[in-house]
C-alpha cells in the first residue's frame, strides 16, 4: 500500500485533537483532468475530516461507477473504501453500515450513478436513514464515457457536441426531501467555504444526509450553453445563508451571535448557526424548503446551503434495536443457541 | 344423512396395501385444504409410518386448483410416486380430468354433487354429502368452507383405518394452541369420520397399520432447517427479497431471531433483517456486510440470482463473503413459480460475468439443510467468497421427515482475518497477496485501528496490494490466484455420499433426486441391473468424485432439468470421460419419481 505521508512539516504542521496534521487525511493522487471540480470537493472533504477530528480508521468511503465514484481512492487514506458496481453503492453502505454501526460512512456518487442506474438505491437509502453522508458530485453529465446528459441535465441544456436534452431533469433535493431525508444540502465545487461548513455538520449528523454538489465538468460540461459550467453556476448560484459550524466540544466556548442568525442542535450537541441571507428561509419547515427550491429552479438559480434540517431522525441501526457493539465482532458465545435450545426447537417439530 | 352406499372395494381384488399407498388429494388453492392435508400427513405420521408430502400449489392466492400428495412407505421411498391409489376430489374445476387420470382401481373419495361415478367402471367411487356434514357440525356458515376439508381427513382416516385420536392430535398441533380453531376442525373431522363408520362399510385396498418407523423422528421442510443452520451459524447482517419459494427461510429465520437472537443483557438485536428493494440491493447488503466482517446471507430463487449475478462477480473478484440461498424453482423467466426443479446448476456454478467458479453446496436431505447452512458460513468466511447453498421448491417447500438435527459443536471458522496487532507485526502486507500457497490472502476489517490495514476494494482490475491496476501481470496474478483458491475448496466442501451395490455402471444425482433415485436404485436391482449411486454435495468436484467417474464405465447424471446442466459441468471437468455421461432428465415442474429413472436407465442399457 503506498500512504503518502509528509516530508519533515516546515514548520510544525497543526494538529488537530487526534494530534493529526491535514497530510493524515489525504489519499492518492487524483487522475482526474485538472481543474475538475471534484477534485474541490476532495480537498474540502480532507479539511472538514481534519477539522472536525474525524478517525481516519472508522471511515468507509463507497462509490459506485463513474468520475466522481474515484474520488475516494484521493482522500483519508487510513480509511477503507469500496468501489463497487454502478448505481449500487447505497446498498454496499447498507450493509457494511449494519455489520459495524461504528463506522463513519462517506458514499460519493454521481448525477449518473444516482439519478439514472442508481435511483432505485438512492431512494431507498434515503428511505431508510443508513448512517452515511452522500455526496452527488452533480455535472449533468457522463464524463467517464465521454459527455453523455445524465438525468440532471436541465431540459433545453446543450451538450458540446450540440445535442439539447430533451428531457426534464430530476433534483435529488426535492426527491431527497419527498423522501423523508433529514439533512438535504446544496453546495457549489466553487464555493469551499461553504462547502466546508455543510460537510462538518454532515459529519455530526447520524442519518443519510444527501448532498449535492454543483461541480462542472471541464472537460465535456463547460462551455457557454451549458448550465452547469462554471460561469453559469457561478452567475446563478444563490446561497441561502451563511453556515457555521460548531462542534459539541466546542459549544461552551464559542458566542453564538443572536439576532437573525438561527442555531440547530444536533443530538451530540454540535450546533449549526444559520445566518439568513433568504429572507424568511426557515431550513426546519419541509414544505418551505420544497416551495424555496422549486421557485428558485423556475428562476434558473441554483439555492445553496442546507435546504432542510430534521436533526432527530433515527438511524437504521437504531430503528431495528441493534446491540451497541458492531455485529461484526460479536463472538459465538452470543450468536450461537446452546444445545437444550437445539434440543427444544427439535421436540416442537416432533 | 344420504342413502347408505355400498362399500367400495378394491376392483380387480388385489392384495391389501399396507402402510405402502399414495393419497392424492383436489382442492382449490386458498380453501384451507393446506391444513386439512398436512393433518392427515401427520396422523399417518404419528401412527409410526413414513410418509412424505408433496403440495403441488397454483402461483395464486385464491381460488385455482391445488394437488397433494401424501405417500406412505413401509419401506422408507419419499419419492413423489406418480400413481396414487386413493383420490380425494373436492375442486369441482379439475374433478373430471383428476378422473381420467386415476389409476385403474383406485378409490375415489368425492363431494356428492359433481356425481362422478358414471365417468369411468374401474374407480371404487365413495360420494360423501360434505355440504351437509359440514352444515350439521359446524355453527359458524362463513367458516364452512374452510373446516368442510376436515370432514375428508375424518372419512379418509375411518376407511385407512387411522386412530382417531392421532388425528386430533394432529389438529392440536397444527393449530397451535388456538382453541376454537382446534375445537372447530376436531368435530368436522369426527363427523366426516362418524358419517363413514355409519354409512361406509370398510374396505381392504390400502389401510395404515400402526408402525414404529417414526419414533423420535421431526417433520421439517428445508427452508425451516436452511434457516435454523443459519442461525446456529451466527448470521448477523441479512437482506432479502421476497420471492416463491425462497421467502419462508427468511420469514422462519425472522422467526428464530425473534426468541433466540436477543441480547440477553440488553434485549436489542444481534442480528440486522432488512427487506431491500430488490435482489440486487440485497446481493449488495450481503457482500458488504462480510465485507465488513459480519456473517451475512440472503435467500432468492432463480430470477432473485440472475439479477445479484453483477454483485456475486464483484464478490468473488473483491472476494467478500456471503451465504446465498437459491431454492431453485421451474425456468426460465418466471416460469413456473410454484414448481420444482434443478435448472440453476451452471447459473450458480458460473455466476456473472468473466471468469468467474464458485462454491456451491447441494444438501439433499434435512439434516444436510441445517448443517450446510452452517458450514456455508464457515466457507464463506474462510474462502471469502460469495457461497451458493441450492436447494429447490421440492426441498425447501415439502414436508419431510427426518432424524433431529445433531448439534453443530465445531467453532465458527472465521477465515484469515488480520487484527490491530497481526497488521502491526506483519511485513509488507497485501490484501491479496498468497504468502501460504492455498491461494486465499489475509484481510483487514475497516474500523481497524492502528493506522494499517486499510486498503480500497474495487471491482476493477488491482494488483496483489488492492491499488489500481491494469498490468497484464498483476491482473494474472489475481485472477490465476482465484483459480487456486477455488482448487484449495476442493478438501474443504462436503464430499459425495455413496450408495454401491457392486458395479461398474454409476448414477449420480444431488439435491433432492435423492430419495428417488435410491428407491429406482432398488427397482432396477430387482430387475438385475445393479448400480453404484454417487450423491454429489458439492462444487468443485472433490477427489471422490474424480476417482468415481474414472473407474465407472457409465454414468447416469440424473438431474432436474431439461439441458443436462450438471452432466454438462461434468463434461467440462472430465473431457477424457465425456462420453461415459448419459443424462437422466425429469424437469416438467413436479418433483422427480422413481419410475421416470428406472424407464430411462433401461432404455439407455437396451440400447
Amino acid at each position: 500500500m503506498t500512504t503518502t505521508t509528509s516530508a519533515t512539516p516546515t514548520p510544525a504542521a497543526p494538529t488537530n485533537k487526534l494530534g493529526f496534521t491535514k497530510q493524515d487525511y489525504v489519499g492518492s493522487k487524483s487522475t482526474l483532468c485538472a481543474g475538475c471540480g471534484h477534485d474541490s470537493i476532495t480537498a474540502q472533504i480532507i479539511n472538514a475530516a481534519f477539522e472536525s477530528s474525524i478517525e481516519g480508521h472508522r471511515v468507509t468511503k463507497y462509490s459506485g461507477i463513474g468520475c466522481s465514484s474515484k474520488t475516494p481512492a484521493y482522500f483519508i487514506n487510513q480509511g477503507w473504501g469500496f468501489n463497487s458496481v454502478h448505481g449500487r453503492m447505497p446498498s454496499i453502505a447498507t450493509g457494511a453500515s449494519l455489520a459495524n454501526r461504528t463506522l463513519i460512512n462517506i458514499g460519493v456518487s454521481g448525477d449518473g450513478d444516482s439519478m439514472s442506474i442508481g435511483m432505485g438505491q438512492f431512494v431507498h437509502a434515503v428511505r431508510r436513514n443508513i448512517p452515511m453522508i452522500y455526496i452527488i458530485e452533480d455535472n449533468g453529465v457522463y464524463g467517464l464515457t465521454k459527455g453523455q446528459f445524465s438525468a440532471t441535465a436541465d431540459k433545453g441544456s446543450h451538450l458540446k457536441t450540440g445535442a439539447v436534452n430533451d428531457f426534464p431533469s430530476i433534483d435529488p433535493c426535492t426527491l431527497a426531501i419527498e423522501l423523508g431525508c433529514g439533512f438535504v444540502a446544496r453546495s457549489f465545487s466553487g464555493n469551499p467555504k461553504q462547502l466546508n461548513a455543510l460537510l462538518k455538520a454532515a459529519f455530526a449528523y447520524q442519518g443519510t444526509v444527501v448532498l449535492d454538489v454543483i461541480s462542472p465538468c471541464v472537460t465535456f460540461n463547460n462551455h457557454d450553453a451549458s448550465t452547469r459550467s462554471y460561469k453559469h453556476v457561478k452567475d446563478h448560484d444563490f446561497p441561502l445563508h451563511d453556515l457555521g459550524f460548531i462542534q459539541y466540544s466546542e459549544v461552551e466556548e464559542v458566542d453564538i451571535p443572536a439576532g437573525e442568525t438561527e442555531i440547530v442542535t444536533f443530538p451530540d450537541g454540535s450546533k449549526v448557526s444559520i445566518k439568513a441571507i433568504h429572507e424568511g428561509y426557515e431550513p426546519t419547515d419541509r414544505f418551505g424548503a420544497m416551495k424555496a427550491i422549486h421557485e428558485s429552479m423556475a428562476k434558473g438559480e441554483f439555492l445553496t446551503g442546507l435546504l432542510y434540517i430534521n436533526p432527530t431522525q433515527p438511524p437504521l441501526p437504531e430503528v431495528l434495536n441493534l446491540v451497541d457493539e458492531p455485529l461484526a465482532t460479536l463472538g459465538e458465545d452470543l450468536l450461537k443457541p446452546s444445545p437444550a435450545e437445539l434440543d427444544k426447537i427439535m421436540q416442537a417439530l416432533m | 344423512m344420504t342413502a347408505a352406499l355400498a362399500a367400495p372395494s378394491p376392483v380387480g381384488g388385489a392384495k391389501t396395501r399396507i402402510n405402502d399407498f399414495s393419497i392424492q388429494v383436489a382442492t382449490v388453492n386458498g380453501s384451507g385444504s393446506q391444513t386439512a392435508n398436512t393433518v392427515l400427513l401427520r396422523a399417518i405420521f404419528q401412527m409410526g409410518v413414513l410418509v412424505s408430502g408433496k403440495n403441488l400449489f397454483p402461483s395464486n392466492i385464491a381460488g385455482l386448483p391445488t394437488w397433494f400428495t401424501i405417500r406412505a412407505s413401509a419401506k422408507g421411498y419419499v419419492a413423489r410416486k406418480a400413481s396414487n391409489e386413493m383420490l380425494i376430489l373436492m375442486n369441482p374445476e379439475t374433478a373430471k380430468e383428476d378422473i381420467a387420470k386415476a389409476d385403474p382401481g383406485a378409490l375415489v373419495i368425492y363431494d356428492e354433487p359433481l356425481q362422478l361415478d358414471k365417468l369411468r367402471s374401474d374407480l371404487a367411487y365413495t360420494p360423501v354429502p360434505f355440504q351437509k356434514l359440514v352444515t350439521a357440525s359446524c355453527p359458524e356458515p362463513k367458516l364452512h368452507k374452510l373446516v368442510k376439508n376436515m370432514i375428508y381427513v375424518g372419512v379418509a382416516a375411518r376407511l385407512l383405518g387411522i386412530d382417531m385420536e392421532e388425528v386430533k392430535k394432529a389438529i392440536a398441533k397444527q393449530l397451535k394452541g388456538k382453541t376454537k380453531a382446534i375445537e372447530l376442525n376436531q368435530n368436522a373431522c369426527v363427523a366426516g369420520y362418524d358419517w363413514a363408520m355409519e354409512n361406509l362399510e370398510d374396505q381392504d385396498h390400502i389401510k395404515v397399520v400402526r408402525d414404529n418407523k417414526t419414533q423420535g423422528l421431526i417433520i421439517i421442510d428445508g427452508n425451516e432447517a436452511c434457516a435454523l443452520g443459519a442461525l446456529f451459524a451466527g448470521v448477523t447482517v441479512v437482506g432479502w427479497y421476497p420471492i416463491t419459494p425462497a421467502s419462508s427461510l427468511v420469514e422462519t429465520f425472522i422467526e428464530y431471531a425473534e426468541e433466540y437472537r436477543k441480547d440477553p443483557k440488553t434485549g436489542k438485536s444481534t442480528v440486522a433483517i432488512v427487506q431491500m428493494e430488490d435482489e440486487l440491493a440485497s446481493a449488495g447488503v450481503v457482500l458488504s456486510a462480510g465485507w465488513a466482517g459480519a456473517r451475512s446471507m440472503t435467500s432468492t430463487a432463480g430470477p432473485g440470482v440472475s439479477l445479484m449475478s453483477e454483485f456475486i462477480g464483484l464478490g468473488y473478484y473483491v472476494e467478500a463473503p456471503g451465504v446465498f440461498f437459491n431454492v431453485a424453482r421451474t425456468g426460465p423467466s418466471t416460469g413456473l413459480p410454484t414448481r420444482t426443479q434443478q435448472s440453476d446448476v451452471e447459473l450458480c456454478a458460473k455466476c456473472s460475468h468473466g471468469d468467474t467458479l464458485h462454491v456451491n453446496l447441494y444438501p439433499g436431505t434435512m439434516e444436510e439443510c441445517f448443517q450446510f447452512a452452517y458450514d456455508a458460513f464457515d466457507l464463506a468466511e474462510r474462502f471469502q467468497t460469495p457461497i451458493f447453498v441450492v436447494t429447490d421448491l421440492d426441498l425447501g417447500m415439502q414436508n419431510w421427515a427426518s432424524k433431529p438435527f445433531a448439534y453443530p459443536a465445531k467453532p465458527y471458522d472465521r477465515g484469515k482475518v488480520l487484527n490491530q496487532q497481526q497488521l502491526a507485526e506483519v511485513k509488507d502486507w497485501g490484501r491479496y497477496k498468497d504468502v501460504d500457497g492455498d491461494g486465499i490472502p489475509f484481510r483487514s476489517l475497516p474500523g481497524t485501528p492502528g493506522g494499517k490495514g486499510a486498503y480500497t476494494t474495487r471491482g476493477s482490475g488491482h494488483n496483489a496490494y488492492a491499488q489500481y491496476s491494469e498490468k497484464p501481470e498483476d491482473y494474472l496474478e489475481v485472477v490465476d490466484r482465484l483459480k487456486r483458491k477455488y482448487e484449495t475448496a476442493k478438501s474443504h466442501v462436503p464430499g459425495p455420499v455413496f450408495r454401491n451395490q457392486g458395479s461398474d455402471k454409476g448414477v449420480l444425482a444431488f439435491g433432492s433426486s435423492d430419495p428417488a433415485v435410491i428407491e429406482a436404485q432398488d427397482i432396477l436391482a430387482e430387475g438385475g441391473l445393479k448400480t453404484d449411486y454417487l450423491r454429489l454435495r458439492a462444487l468443485p468436484f472433490t477427489a471422490e468424485v474424480d476417482a468415481f467417474v474414472k473407474e465407472k464405465k457409465v454414468v447416469y447424471v440424473v438431474e432436474q432439468n431439461r439441458d443436462g446442466q450438471m452432466a454438462n459441468l461434468f463434461r467440462e471437468t472430465y473431457p477424457e470421460h465425456a462420453t461415459k455421461f448419459k443424462s437422466v432428465l425429469h424437469y416438467d415442474g413436479h418433483a422427480i419419481d422413481a419410475k421416470s429413472i428406472v424407464d430411462q436407465i433401461t432404455a439407455f442399457e437396451q440400447k
